[in-house]
């Protein structure tokens, strides 16, 4: 996401139209998350940050760190989103859900034994998180390993670089799987998009 | 603090409506169980719709009570301080989940039973001193919990120290501790997204159709005059 003038920010188009996750995100949700849930993010965000220009004193510009926060977050967390899911494979739609040999699949195996340990640990971490948030696989800049990590609310990935992240709010999945998180948390490897999970993964770690 | 020598289950089922009875006596580890709930599922319609009521009721709440009892098993098996703190984000959690929803229902009423209305009384009077009007506090309480970022619930809560009325709200499940609960409202979104999906607003509108002022007065009174 570019740096843009203050209070400029603009909702992304989605890569994909917004059926083209079916069967697995359905097209109402895409929709609500996107036009609705995603720009309302955009607008405060940019209201924010109009206002913290006009701010002149620090408690002024601290008063206002929660907005920036909590809408630069949301901002954030969904703009990778996006792009991080991709029509599936399995649907003959595209190349979501299929994990290609490579850099991303050998780490994966390595640190976690298998894809399907990976995807075990991550449902049920993400699953795990109490109250609204996203399931995050990153890389610790540190050390340069792939790890499950969480965040609350809308607070963006900081302490990883990311690779792949779920949206855990109840809007992301409600409509389509009711209380039945585990279900969506199965449902979206299908077309979660592993060529730019990829890119990303190489980039942190520095290739 | 449960300890157990041995562990016998008492079911409070008198406890079911006293929803300030969740303290297991000591020495057992009891099981909490889902309240019914004081009307049918369709009861709140139109304003709340029948099939949030019955995922929220049977499936949230439910899921609440079954993760605390199985902490609180947990709990009863350890005697180390380190797994016990280990512990208390799912007590917190799951705690926090079955008093917030129990209270909830309680505080919701069908139109024919007195949702919504809201006689002259202390209570009332209380609010028109705290807030200037009702429709003061409704718009404050409606503008702080629509402002709530993430996942959590809006109350009127009593402040026992300066005795008045206040609006606050607390994040996920954490119960309400700083001031005696009179009116909650839950702000998660599966309380709401079937049937009002992103807007928020209108639920927050709807739902002072249903609110269960008798039982929020019952509140009042018991909380000033402690």
């Amino acid at each position: 996401m570019a740096a843009a003038a203050t209070g400029q920010h603009k909702l992304p188009d989605l890569p994909y139209p917004y059926d083209a996750l079916e069967p697995f995100i359905s097209r109402q949700i895409m929709e609500l998350h996107h036009k609705k849930h995603h720009q309302t993010y955009v607008n405060a965000l940019n209201a924010a940050e109009v206002a913290y220009a006009k701010a002149s004193t620090p408690k002024e510009r601290i008063a206002l760190q929660q907005a920036l926060k909590f809408n630069g977050g949301g901002h954030i967390n969904h703009s990778l989103f996006w792009v991080n899911l991709a029509p599936a494979a399995s649907e003959g739609k595209g190349s979501g859900g299929a994990l290609k040999d490579g850099p991303l699949k050998s780490a994966i195996i390595e640190t976690f034994g298998s894809f399907d340990s990976f995807k075990k640990e991550f449902n049920t971490t993400t699953a795990g998180i109490q109250g609204s948030g996203w399931g995050w696989l990153g890389v610790n800049p540190q050390t340069k390993r792939l790890e499950i990590t969480t965040t609350a609310n809308q607070d963006p990935l900081l302490t990883h670089a990311p690779v792949i992240g779920v949206d855990v709010w109840e809007h992301a999945f409600y409509l389509q799987y009711l209380n039945v998180k585990a279900d969506y948390l199965n449902a979206i490897w299908n077309v979660i998009n592993f060529d730019e999970a990829e890119k990303r993964y190489l980039e942190a770690v520095g290739k | 603090m449960i300890t157990t020598a041995t562990r016998t289950f008492v079911r409070p089922v008198a406890a079911r409506f006293a929803v300030r009875r969740f303290a297991a006596p000591a020495g057992s580890a009891s099981l909490h169980t889902l309240p019914d709930l004081p009307y049918a599922y369709n009861a709140l319609e139109p304003h709340i719709a029948e099939d949030i009521m019955k995922l929220h009721h049977q499936k949230h709440h439910q899921a609440y009570v079954t993760g605390l009892n199985a902490a609180e098993e947990s709990y009863s098996k350890t005697s180390s301080p380190k797994d016990r703190i280990k512990l208390q984000a799912a007590l917190k959690f799951n705690g926090g989940g079955h008093i917030n929803h129990s209270l909830f229902w309680k505080n919701l009423a069908p139109a024919n039973a007195g949702g919504g209305k809201l006689e002259s009384g202390p209570l009332k009077s209380a609010i028109e001193a705290d807030f200037g009007s009702v429709d003061a506090f409704i718009k404050k309480i409606n503008s702080t919990t629509a402002a709530v970022q993430g996942s959590g619930w809006g109350w009127l809560g009593y402040n026992p120290d300066t005795k008045k009325l206040e609006v606050v709200t607390t994040p996920n499940q954490d119960p309400l501790l700083s001031h005696t609960p009179i009116i909650g409202i839950d702000i998660w979104e599966h309380a709401f997204y079937l049937q009002y999906k992103n807007v928020k607003a209108d639920y927050l509108n709807a739902i002072w159709n249903v609110i269960n002022w008798k039982e929020a007065e019952s509140r009042f009174l018991e909380a000033s005059k402690q």
